[in-house]
């Protein structure tokens, strides 16, 4: 199989001049060494069509994981599955609901980690392989799918799914191969030396023609969503409207997971040094109104912080211990835009 | 999960959208810019010779109003393996279009609907293309792959489409539909498996087969590729073969135990059947399974993927864990499904099944005992007069005589048994020394040891005695081994051929492809016995079973012809096992074959 690579290369460069890049990998060794840093995740769904899992790219040595926001980590334990079959729990840190992207982390030491390289894009045609948790067959300590294709153009993303708009307007990577599969959110696209170029992104249709589309983020993209999440600036609504994207976590309060159609909006952290924390927001809170309005649910916290614009009065009441108590959180806080 | 069969129903609803890349067509691609390097064209020649091979063994199956699929052929003499999916509406025959352009007649030969494997001979030729089984566990992920098949029965012409790609995973495990298809311990490649592909074949670069497509993921996007398909490994292809060949309804393996996964990751046995051949090995609940096979077992996945690619009724080395301490020990496998139960997939009975045929009101009735399959009685083609015969428990008995009959012509060339019928008088000495002496004669069996003298009457049932006491039946399966040798080419009464088996289960394992005999089943004087005979024709043992579900005499014949000092074919050592005991090792000094059965009257004991 040494030669593949001089194999394949024929498909695709026909017509171009002969890469002249010096000696690569076997296709097997990219993948594998690849394949070690990409990760299996298990969370919540399994239900109406929503998969209960998807993939993960590990970024750092201590297991900080870049992913898809996704319903699937919207459950009460995330489980991470290493390409060594050893299982973490993994925590959500923070979302980029622009990008939709999520950062989790697990308790890790010296695990293999993509490096967010920011270089050049990827030009047309080049060969890439995805690696993903597609339809979650790999079981265990299976390694992962492997697929091989080639961009085939870099081009805004215009896409939907049903009523669901994909606030991500810039550009990604059109893969000619059917890389985005039910499980192969987050999962990485590889160049043929094994880095990191692009993330697999949802489940998606074109919104011009319906057709669903085989895509990725960008690296360079996905390294500003990390930036921005670990950095505690998380992004909101970019060039959307605020309603579409604004969320609690803005004000520093995480709700527990909305699993449910009418989640009760129970506090389960908040995040030091936020909005919430000062105004002495804590953990099992329930939520019942903001600024006076009632919320039932988590779908409704939503709703009443979405017409909000950059400086108003935000006014939590909840009830704690059979009292009720209003935290006050002061203006709220201003959009990140990104650049 | 759906298979990938294709019906005429379905392809005009299917929306085609094909990524297929027709590299066979690529005459165009050698004309490519004159900047591309010698070396490439070279090794796009090559490719396109490769590829050019295999696509002269694939088979394009038409299985009439029903769709049809794809097959892959194997020998010359015509045997194709296809998917039980696929021709299962097809009855006993169909037609096979070739890359040749031309149409042959096809028989059914063997079914293994668990597996979702087929096997089918095609007639008029001695020299049809064909490819070989090469070692699936050898396939990594990334390796490069291509499919020859029939997608959306594109192929009027009979020439497959090729559609290339890579593996994308391997020992992946797909759950049955309910108790059949499993894929176990299949390739996952990103080659596109269509409706149609089924049965086809997955090669690798050098055009060798490692699979036999089947199976694709399937979802929201409609029965087409999503690039993710399905092969069957050609490793659990080749443990099935010998079945196969054999006229068999096949069934795979289990071990009588569940498993799972313990809090600290160990593969642990949650239940066990105490009617198992495991559990009368010693394995109990709560013991962590280390390797199965030769292959280890870290996930309850794994456990499940190697015992769906082993058919019902081997032996293989099982090793577990208790208390830090480890064992081996060899355990015998049941069968997934009673005999009743597989017929009735087969005829199309199964409730869950997918291919089920709507029967009126009134036929079936669901629950009801299986009789033998019905096969559509449409008159075979004159090409495939006398290549099928009916029996229960079989898929085509015809080919069950044709593999007999190779045996017994085997064994008889081996050595000129036929020419000694009188007595056999085999002496030597036991492991730690001491004398014994066999004699073996139409009409009683003696074995003469330091703890006694036993016999049995040959004439009468051999499993009224199960002699020597503590042997299982040592004696009988002695005897057995007379009359099987001495057979001779004609039919042996009530033998049938079974299939194959691993020479030494112990050679099972992960890279390692198992020297694979010939086993003939023979059911006489009240015993059944299962006879291992090499290709040469050495019969290397037999177990034999005086009472059902009762643990076998094994009996093992080692070391044949040893220096000159036996007569031909007459093994220097017999080993006589019986459940967990070794009853004894027989090494033989002197064996003295008597020619006629005359000289046998004067025969002492």
């Amino acid at each position: 199989m040494r030669f593949l690579p001089l194999l394949l290369s024929l498909v695709i460069t026909i017509g171009v001049s002969v890469d002249p890049s010096p000696i690569r990998a076997a296709p097997g060794e990219t993948i594998a060494g690849a394949a070690r840093k990409v990760v299996k995740l298990y969370g919540a769904g399994g239900v109406r069509g929503l998969e209960a899992f998807q993939t993960g790219i590990l970024v750092s040595a201590d297991g900080q994981i870049v992913t898809v926001m996704s319903t699937v980590l919207d459950a009460e334990e995330i489980t991470c599955v290493l390409d060594d079959g050893r299982r973490y729990v993994a925590t959500l840190t923070g979302i980029d609901p622009r990008r939709e992207l999520a950062v989790l982390s697990i308790k890790g030491e010296d695990l293999p980690a993509f490096v967010l390289d920011e270089s050049e894009p990827l030009p047309t045609g080049s060969r890439i392989f995805a690696l993903s948790n597609l339809f979650g067959v790999a079981v265990g300590d299976e390694r992962v799918s492997a697929q091989h294709g080639v961009v085939a153009g870099v081009i805004p993303l215009e896409a939907r799914r049903g009523a669901y708009e994909a606030p991500y307007t810039g550009d990604v990577y059109i893969l000619d191969c059917t890389t985005n599969n039910p499980g192969s959110p987050g999962g990485a696209l590889v160049d043929w030396q094994g880095r990191l170029v692009g993330l697999l992104g949802k489940e998606l249709r074109a919104t011009a023609s319906g057709i669903w589309l085989n895509y990725a983020l960008p690296v360079a993209e996905v390294a500003r969503g990390y930036r921005e999440i670990i950095g505690g600036t998380p992004t909101a609504a970019g060039d959307k409207p605020a309603t579409a994207a604004f969320d609690p976590a803005v004000l520093g309060v995480v709700l527990v997971p909305d699993v449910l159609d009418k989640t009760p909006p129970f506090v389960e952290s908040t995040r030091p040094d936020s909005p919430a924390s000062r105004a002495g927001l804590r953990p099992d809170d329930l939520l019942v109104a903001i600024n006076g309005r009632a919320v039932a649910s988590r779908s409704a916290v939503r709703q009443a912080l979405a017409p909000l614009a950059d400086g108003d009065p935000v006014r939590f009441t909840v009830i704690r211990g059979g009292a009720i108590v209003e935290c006050d959180l002061g203006p709220r806080p201003p959009t990140v835009r990104n650049p | 999960m759906l298979l990938a069969t294709f019906s005429p129903a379905a392809r005009s609803k299917s929306f085609v959208i094909m990524t297929v890349f027709l590299l066979s067509c690529a005459g165009q691609a050698a004309a490519a810019a004159d900047d591309v390097p010698a070396a490439v064209h070279e090794a796009q020649q090559q490719r396109i010779a490769t590829i050019e091979k295999a696509a002269q063994a694939a088979v394009a199956i038409f299985a009439g109003e029903a769709g049809g699929g794809s097959g892959v052929l194997i020998s010359p003499d015509g045997y194709a393996l296809t998917n039980f999916h696929v021709v299962q509406p097809a009855g006993v025959s169909m037609k096979c279009g070739l890359a040749d352009g031309r149409l042959y007649d096809a028989v059914l030969v063997g079914l293994d609907p668990t597996g979702d494997v087929a096997l089918v001979k095609l007639v008029g030729r001695d020299d049809f293309p064909f490819v070989e089984l090469t070692d699936s566990d050898l396939v990594e992920v990334g390796d490069f792959c291509f499919a020859a098949g029939n997608p959306f029965l594109l192929a009027t012409d009979f020439r497959p489409s090729i559609s290339a790609g890579i593996v994308s995973g391997i020992h992946r495990y797909q759950f049955p539909a309910d108790t059949i298809l499993e894929y176990a311990d299949c390739l996952q490649v990103d080659a596109a498996i269509n409706p149609g592909n089924s049965g086809g074949g997955l090669f690798d670069a050098r055009g060798r087969l490692i699979g036999v497509n089947g199976r694709a993921s399937f979802e929201k996007r409609g029965r087409v590729n999503v690039g993710v398909g399905y092969a069957i490994s050609a490793n659990q292809l080749r443990n099935f073969l010998g079945f196969l060949k054999g006229g068999r309804l096949v069934d795979h393996a289990t071990l009588g135990a569940t498993a799972t996964t313990a809090e600290d990751g160990g593969v642990v046995v949650a239940d066990i059947l105490e009617s198992s051949d495991a559990y009368r090995r010693g394995l109990r609940y709560d013991d962590e399974i280390v390797s199965l096979a030769g292959r280890s077992v870290r996930t309850v996945n794994a456990l499940k993927n190697i015992l769906g690619t082993l058919p019902a009724g081997w032996q293989v080395p099982l090793v577990f864990r208790r208390a830090g301490r480890r064992t081996e020990i060899l355990v015998r496998l049941a069968g997934v499904h009673r005999q009743a139960e597989l017929a009735a997939i087969v005829a199309g009975e199964n409730p869950a099944g997918r291919r089920q045929t709507p029967s009126p009101p009134g036929e079936k009735p669901a629950g009801k005992e299986a009789e033998p399959p019905e096969r559509p009685s449409a008159p075979l083609p004159e090409a495939l007069r006398g290549l099928y015969e009916l029996r229960p428990g079989f898929t085509n008995h015809h080919f069950n005589v044709v593999e007999r009959d190779r045996v017994a012509k085997a064994i008889a060339t081996r050595a000129d048994w036929n020419s000694r019928r009188g007595t056999w008088t085999l002496s030597g000495s036991l492991a730690a020394g001491e004398p014994f002496r066999i004699t073996l004669s139409d009409t009683k069996g003696t074995i003469d040891l330091p703890t006694g003298t036993t016999a049995v009457d040959a004439t009468g049932d051999l499993d009224a005695n199960p002699s020597p006491p503590g042997s299982g039946g040592m004696l009988a399966a002695l005897l057995v081994w007379r009359r099987l040798l001495m057979a001779g080419p004609q039919p042996l009464g009530r033998t049938a051929y079974w299939g194959t088996v691993p020479l030494d289960p112990a050679e099972l394992g992960e890279f390692g492809s198992p020297v694979l005999v010939d086993v003939l089943e023979s059911a006489v004087s009240g015993v059944e016995a299962r006879c291992a005979v090499a290709p040469n024709g050495d019969v290397t043992g037999i177990d034999l079973w005086t009472a059902p579900d009762a643990d076998p005499c094994e009996v093992r014949f080692r070391a044949p012809d040893a220096a000159g000092v036996l007569p031909v074919g007459m093994p220097r050592t017999i080993e006589v096992r019986h459940g967990n005991e070794l009853f004894g090792t027989f090494t033989i000094e002197e064996a003295v074959l008597e020619p006629t059965v005359a000289a046998a009257a004067g025969e002492t004991s």
